[in-house]
């Protein structure tokens, strides 16, 4: 027994130093963005570009599913306000949830698998070939290029994004109550825009800035400090969007309580 | 050779990671326009000094100085301002993959020197790639180049920035025998044309041989030997360097 908590307490004790550690070096990278997005040179270029890999080369994917999420929500609510004689607040329901809840995370989890992934897994194999030091010792600021750039760029994308997504997601679901309900656009629309807020569509925009900026400094981060070869460019990418979706969820439990407090409910 | 003017000084430097202790000691120095060449096993050390070297990594203890400058006590404007003077050539090449060749040489000019004109620019790169034998691959992506065009377009890159000393990180690992031959006269023909100081890091005596006017076996992280080829290898006393020589000689 004795032996064994001897034998426990080192490993107990490097887990939490590693733990520390990393929590340190995370916040450092978050700290060296702040303060490199100010100072210039900025790399204007690579931001776009990186705005058209990320925006643009996902809207396929986040149409798809946006599209396909309005009208499995709207199918799968209908029989339960038709019990209470309620399907006419199928607009009003959807467009509370889209907009305050599934657009948001449905892209942003949708947004960490393809762009989170795919960040961690470039500045990975980036890192571990050497391109990284190469700019490094070409006197340029390999963060700035490569992290800077990619943050900035899932921070303004996100939520236009997520505002796509839920357009998409809006006419999926008008598709599908126009189909049983016999509802025209227009009046789909206006029960749409009656029943949300300007806190909805502020709150949305605002957790959607959060979810971009996570997705891309975890991903930024993980595939800088990744290490060990091809195995580690693996291990980062999966990481990026592992860490990305569970820090993504927790911001939305977050989120929701500010928005709860300031809604007083 | 005492009297010429020294551009790297290297003093007892030591580097350790963990509890392996990679460099014990190290004294070195590199003469202007002389090219260098140091030797040793996979693991001995020799990547982690020209690291030191451009501020990549930093000494345990000791000194390197490069123009007189001590590295790790340089803030980074400095530490930028003498990587312009050092051009370093990756043993895997280090391209920027997601680049053309032309964008690959293009990236550390733009970003150094702001004044050049796009036709500047363009003129610059093309002298370059012609002086490395590769003017065709200039819309290229990395992964369409063979290793040894790999190579030659990492040291262009490297070149574009007109630095004074060159280091090598095993620039023949991995490449054909007529191919090497190539590289070592590429980087003989950048010595004679940019007039540069090299040090060349290698575990292929023939690469040595031909490139190098010096060589320098680093051994358990320690300089075990310093001269030219012939005072170096045939009539080597040291075992472990004498196998060296017989092994690559056997090998060639």
């Amino acid at each position: 027994m004795a032996e064994g908590s001897g034998d426990r307490k080192p490993l107990l004790s490097k887990k939490i130093d590693k733990f520390f550690t990393g929590l340190a070096d995370a916040w450092n990278f978050v700290r060296r963005f702040f303060q490199e997005v100010f100072m210039p040179p900025y790399e204007f270029r690579e931001v776009i570009h990186q705005c058209y890999r990320i925006g643009v080369e996902s809207l396929p994917l986040i149409s798809l599913t946006g599209f396909i999420v309005g009208i499995v929500f709207t199918n799968q609510s209908r029989p339960s306000l038709s019990e209470f004689g309620a399907a006419s607040w199928l607009p009003s329901l959807i467009s509370i949830a889209v907009v305050r809840a599934m657009g948001p995370l449905v892209t942003a989890l949708i947004a960490a698998g393809k762009v989170g992934s795919s960040i961690g897994a470039e500045i990975g194999s980036m890192k571990v070939t050497e391109q990284i030091d190469a700019m490094e010792v070409s006197a340029t600021n390999p963060f700035k290029f490569l992290v800077v750039s990619r943050v900035l760029a899932t921070t303004l994308m996100i939520p236009l994004l997520v505002m796509y997504t839920d357009f998409v997601a809006l006419m999926g679901s008008f598709l599908s109550v126009n189909a049983n309900e016999m509802v025209s656009m227009t009046t789909f629309f206006v029960q749409v825009f009656e029943a949300i807020t300007f806190l909805d569509i502020i709150s949305s925009v605002l957790k959607s800035v959060l979810f971009g900026f996570t997705i891309g400094i975890v991903g930024c981060y993980k595939g800088y400090n990744s290490s060990k070869g091809t195995e580690g460019v693996g291990r980062a990418a999966n990481a990026a969007v592992v860490m990305a979706m569970f820090l993504i969820f927790i911001e939305e439990l977050l989120v929701l309580q500010i928005v709860n407090a300031i809604r007083g409910i | 050779m005492e009297s010429r003017e020294k551009v790297v000084e290297i003093r007892n430097l030591e580097k350790s990671f963990g509890d392996l202790d990679v460099l014990k000691g190290v004294d070195l120095d590199l003469f202007r326009e002389e090219n260098l060449v140091v030797l040793g096993k996979s693991g001995s050390g020799k990547s982690v000094l020209i690291k030191i070297m451009v501020g990549l990594l930093k000494q345990d203890s000791g000194s390197m100085k490069v123009f007189g400058k001590e590295v790790s006590k340089l803030n980074k404007k400095d530490l930028n301002e003498l990587r312009l003077k050092i051009g370093f050539s990756f043993q895997n090449s280090a391209l920027y993959d997601s680049m053309t060749v032309k964008e690959n040489m293009e990236f550390p000019l733009v970003r150094n020197e702001k004044n050049l004109t796009r036709k500047e620019i363009n003129l610059r790169i093309e002298e370059l790639l012609d002086s490395v034998g590769l003017p065709q691959t200039i819309n290229q992506m990395p992964s369409e180049l063979s290793g040894g065009q790999k190579k030659r377009i990492g040291v262009a890159r490297t070149l574009i920035l007109n630095p004074e000393i060159m280091l090598y990180d095993e620039p023949t690992a991995g490449l054909d025998p007529i191919t090497c031959r190539d590289i070592n006269n590429l980087i003989l023909e950048v010595r004679e044309r940019y007039k540069t100081s090299s040090i060349v890091i290698t575990h292929d005596l023939a690469c040595a041989k031909q490139t190098g006017d010096r060589m320098a076996v680093l051994l358990d992280g320690q300089f075990k030997a310093v001269g030219t080829f012939e005072e170096v290898f045939p009539e080597a006393t040291d075992e472990r360097i004498k196998s060296f020589y017989d092994y690559n000689f056997i090998n060639s």
